[in-house]
């Protein structure tokens, strides 16, 4: 696949020079007839194709571009917890200033660059319900009440429980079915599974969210007895759905990359075919299977709509799997439409945001820069 | 030893096989369970009426349309940012240069960021920063009417979200243009830009639909940025302006199965509701599998 597209491109740039204009202005010969025009001609060509391949960089930067929008602006809502907790706290107390979402909002503009005017006098002045980065660490979520309480301690421990529940579930059950169409599926069991799986990755996660509020929680409480129908188990469960896909294609693609020559080779020296399968290419295709899994890890605990809907949304600080949990993501989902603009509570929930957004940036980096790269170590010169 | 050995050669196979059909199952349960709950509900009444009777009655006719106006916003968007990008990843970049590098990363780490970090960055950036900006401007900020959440900032939510989508699809189907046709282009005098205007995007053309309906099903699908960018409740009256809000698929099933007044009376409402959403995202699915086919097809011949 890269190998025929980099000679191509050595071969588009040798065929450039000279050869580009005559077609250009076979039509205006008259202007290529004398020799200034010709060159004139030639000027302008190339620069117009130099201005093109600028704006084709121009906009491909864009992606690039709004990575950094994304954490500019997230971090930007979320900094005044970080420089004066007082501040915001004031803002929030003022009536006059406070705009409620989604209403006839005027001169919410204004209070906002007022805000921001006085966050660069940053006060040391802890409020009561004010956020500051000791009060963020506790176990208390109340963000709407008479005295606010920020602790996020029950919104992680909530999004981890659901996550390593999801993940628990969905890497065993997606790797061993990537081996099995890798390595033993019959050629029409293939053909359901794959399928099967694009499918599970185009439900709509609201869909799945949906089916596990309604049909799979009350399902798992009949059989199992949950004392709660909504929990983290039941949240985690159905996001094993949503991260079955993701596992499952990444493994799979390692896995069928794995040269032929050492699958071979085993079967060479007398190994049968599952021993290849798990002590060869299970093996050698572990950073694919590493990477798999830390991409299903950042999906689970970013997703949103799946736990917002299935999880019970309780803020417990607790250990327990089967009682309700609130993460992260799904108290971002309920609670941004019904916060004030600017308030702790809303700068609190972007911090919320950074946290995810770090979070599935660092597992992306460690997946694109570490794993890939020894990937491709490992199977150099086979 | 032998015993082992035997327990394991039949284990192995069995375990993986049982994993696949685990998955298998699933997927039949759900599709199933959504089918059977919707089927009843579903006509043709259902479709093009709006809700009546504070959402436990009538159609879902206004969530049909917001959903459908969100995305053509959002391709039209997103679609063509998209394609550019492939265009310069698989036409113009190196593979070795870091800028192509960088952007490659971008894109990935774009697929990987949180649906609801887009929401809020859509709040943030968009309403907040961008849509405040331009009240400002127009109106020296004594009328609100670009500085709060509408189906314009949601659609430009959504196409950022639904981006490396049509990046990755669009490019694939670029690398799939035989190497011979751009060649003959260029040893016919030809330029670069001249050839992909003229030869590789043509024939990269169904790649192009193939990303933008994934980009359209992705999007139809997602909620979590259109939470506080633009989706609404319920609105007697379909959205006629951009700055308008609207009323979508996935939301309306969210909406109505956690927060409706009463949750069972309007069961089989929900249960349309997913129904019409899953067939409208298989249906999409569908048509880009399709649509894939034929390219890979091609590029083999």
């Amino acid at each position: 696949m890269d190998e025929p597209t980099t000679l191509t491109e050595t071969r588009i740039v040798e065929a450039r020079p000279g050869t580009a204009e005559e077609t250009s202005h076979e039509s205006k010969s008259s202007v290529g007839a004398s020799p200034l025009g010709e060159l004139w001609w030639r000027k302008r060509f190339r620069l117009a194709e130099f201005l093109v391949e600028k704006l084709v960089t121009a906009i491909a930067f864009l992606s690039f571009a709004f990575i950094v929008l994304i954490f500019a602006f997230v971090f930007r809502e979320a900094a005044p917890l970080f420089f004066s907790s007082g501040e915001v706290t004031s803002v929030a107390s003022k009536p006059a200033e406070q705009e409620t979402y989604g209403e006839e909002q005027l001169g919410d503009a204004q209070g906002g660059a007022l805000a921001r005017e006085k966050e660069k006098t940053p006060i040391e002045q802890t409020g009561e319900g004010s956020a500051t980065v000791r009060n963020l660490v506790d176990k208390t979520w109340q963000p709407v009440s008479s005295k606010p309480k920020y602790g996020l301690l029950p919104l992680v421990t909530g999004s981890f429980k659901v996550t390593i529940v999801a993940v628990l579930i969905a890497a065993p059950i997606a790797i061993f079915s990537a081996l099995f169409t890798s390595a033993f599926a019959p050629k029409w069991s293939k053909e359901v599974l794959k399928p099967t799986i694009e499918i599970l990755a185009g439900i709509p996660s609201v869909v799945i969210g949906f089916f596990a509020l309604i049909a799979m929680a009350t399902a798992l409480q009949n059989v199992f007895g949950f004392q709660y129908r909504l929990n983290a188990f039941v949240g985690g469960l159905a996001l094993s759905l949503a991260v079955i896909p993701i596992i499952y294609t990444i493994t799979e693609d390692s896995l069928t990359r794995v040269p032929r020559v050492m699958t071979e080779a085993s079967l060479a020296l007398g190994a049968t075919k599952w021993q290849t399968a798990l002590f060869v290419v299970l093996p050698a295709a572990t950073p694919g299977i590493l990477a798999a899994i830390l991409l299903g890890i950042g999906r689970a605990f970013g997703e949103t709509m799946i736990v917002l809907m299935a999880t019970g949304n309780a803020a417990i600080f607790s250990a327990g799997f089967f009682e309700p949990v609130r993460t992260m993501s799904a108290s971002i989902g309920a609670e941004m439409a019904e916060v004030v603009f600017g308030d702790t509570h809303y700068s609190v929930l972007f911090f919320i945001g950074s946290i995810l957004f770090l979070f599935t940036f660092t597992l992306n980096a460690i997946v694109e820069i570490v794993v890939r790269q020894r990937l491709m170590k490992r199977f150099q010169g086979l | 030893m032998t015993l082992k050995r035997k327990l394991l050669g039949f284990s192995v196979p069995a375990l993986s096989a049982l994993c696949a059909f685990v998955i298998i199952l699933m997927v039949v349960l759900i599709i199933g369970d959504i089918v059977l709950g919707g089927w009843g509900t579903l006509s043709w009444e259902f479709l093009s009426s709006t809700p009546k009777e504070g959402m436990t009655a009538g159609g879902i006719y206004p969530a049909i349309f917001g959903t459908f106006l969100l995305v053509v916003i959002m391709s039209i968007a997103g679609v063509p940012i998209g394609t550019i990008t492939a265009i310069y990843l698989s036409e113009y970049a190196s593979r070795r240069s870091i800028l192509a590098r960088v952007i490659r990363f971008a894109v990935n780490t774009l697929a990987g960021v949180p649906a609801i970090v887009f929401g809020l960055f859509g709040l943030g950036f968009f309403v907040q920063f961008v849509g405040t900006g331009m009240d400002q401007l127009l109106t020296g900020g004594v009328q609100l009417k670009w500085g709060q959440p509408n189906i314009l900032w949601a659609s430009l939510t959504m196409a950022l979200l639904t981006l490396p989508v049509v990046i990755v699809s669009v490019e694939e189907a670029i690398r799939a243009v035989p190497r011979d046709l751009r060649e003959a282009s260029l040893a016919l005098g030809a330029t670069k830009w001249q050839t992909i205007r003229k030869v590789v995007l043509p024939n990269s053309m169904t790649g192009i639909l193939t990303g933008a309906i994934l980009a359209v099903s992705r999007g139809a699908g997602e909620v979590a940025p259109i939470l506080f960018t633009g989706a609404a409740y319920f609105l007697p009256t379909l959205p006629n302006s951009l700055s308008d809000q609207f009323m979508e698929l996935g939301y309306h099933i969210y909406i109505m199965s956690t927060q409706s007044p009463d949750v069972e009376a309007t069961r089989g409402i929900q249960y349309a509701t997913t129904l019409v959403l899953l067939g409208l995202t298989f249906t999409l699915n569908f048509a880009a599998v399709f649509l894939r086919y034929r390219i890979r097809t091609k590029s083999v011949r």
